[in-house]
């Protein structure tokens, strides 16, 4: 066995289980799967009426988006829609930061930024969904 | 070593020696395999996507503010700009979400086993990644040929 520190340098002197130990699991990881499949299997039938939707809406006047947000189901499905579309796009860009982020402030910011967009996109969307249809 | 999670990188080669593992996956050595392109791609339209999210977003306040700002959005999406836009915006869309049910099933443990077909034998998770590239570029087709006409 060679001597370790030969060709690498430890300066953090912790034990194989204190490494294990010390950079466990942080409890939320489940609950974040979990969350992310839930919005996915909402956002299969949701997306596919969004589409269809936006076909129909082509060239659409403000009465028009006006008439069909008056619907009682459009307007119920664009609100679940904007709410689990923005949920999910949060969860999917944390990945996406926390995995190629790693200088720990960059990290926080753009983490914030994130969620900050995305809840206020989400409520923009709702409110002037509401605001159209009712 | 700077950062104490590089603790976890620090591994032995087969003559014993102290050596920093190497990083998993090699992009510049490996052949890309379809799960492989895909997998990356699935991450790459999912923020490409969240853009599209955005645009939604403009054009729902917007036709909730006043005419005029309603104009604007409707004359940027029609305008040869906006048009690409929302050509990428559907297509990425329609990846994502066929990507997304592929996972799904996977997540069911269903999709790992052997596919036969013709007498030939190929993982099901490569067949299934080329059907969604088909399903893509078909239901992508089918939209816009569709929105073409309505238009």
């Amino acid at each position: 066995m060679a001597q370790p520190g030969k060709s690498v340098r430890l300066d953090v002197l912790r034990s194989e289980l204190g490494r294990v130990r010390g950079l466990g699991a942080a409890r939320s990881g489940s609950g974040h799967w979990w969350l992310q499949r839930l919005t996915s299997i909402a956002l299969v039938p949701l997306t596919l009426w969004f589409i269809a939707s936006a076909m129909r809406l082509e060239g659409a006047t403000r009465s028009d988006m006006i008439t069909w947000l008056h619907g009682p189901v459009p307007l119920t499905l664009m609100l679940c829609l904007a709410v689990t579309t923005f949920w999910h796009m949060e969860l999917g860009l944390r990945v996406v930061v926390e995995d190629y982020v790693h200088q720990n402030r960059t990290r926080l910011t753009l983490l914030l930024l994130i969620r900050t967009l995305c809840i206020v996109a989400a409520v923009l969307c709702v409110i002037s969904a509401l605001r159209l249809g009712l | 070593m700077k950062d104490i999670r590089d603790a976890l990188m620090v591994a032995r080669s087969s003559d014993g020696k102290l050596i920093r593992r190497p990083l998993s996956p090699h992009l510049q050595v490996y052949q890309w395999p379809i799960s492989m392109a895909l997998s990356i791609s699935h991450r790459v339209t999912g923020v490409g996507v969240s853009v599209g999210a955005l645009l939604m977003t403009w054009w729902l306040v917007a036709a909730a503010v006043s005419d005029s700002a309603f104009a604007t959005v409707q004359g940027f999406l029609g305008s040869g700009f906006g048009v690409f836009l929302l050509f990428c915006w559907a297509a990425a869309l329609l990846f994502h979400l066929f990507t997304g049910i592929r996972h799904l099933v996977w997540d069911t443990g269903a999709g790992f086993d052997d596919w036969v077909h013709l007498g030939k034998t190929m993982p099901t998770y490569r067949a299934s990644g080329w059907a969604v590239v088909i399903v893509t570029i078909v239901a992508t087709l089918i939209v816009w040929i569709v929105g073409v006409v309505i238009w």
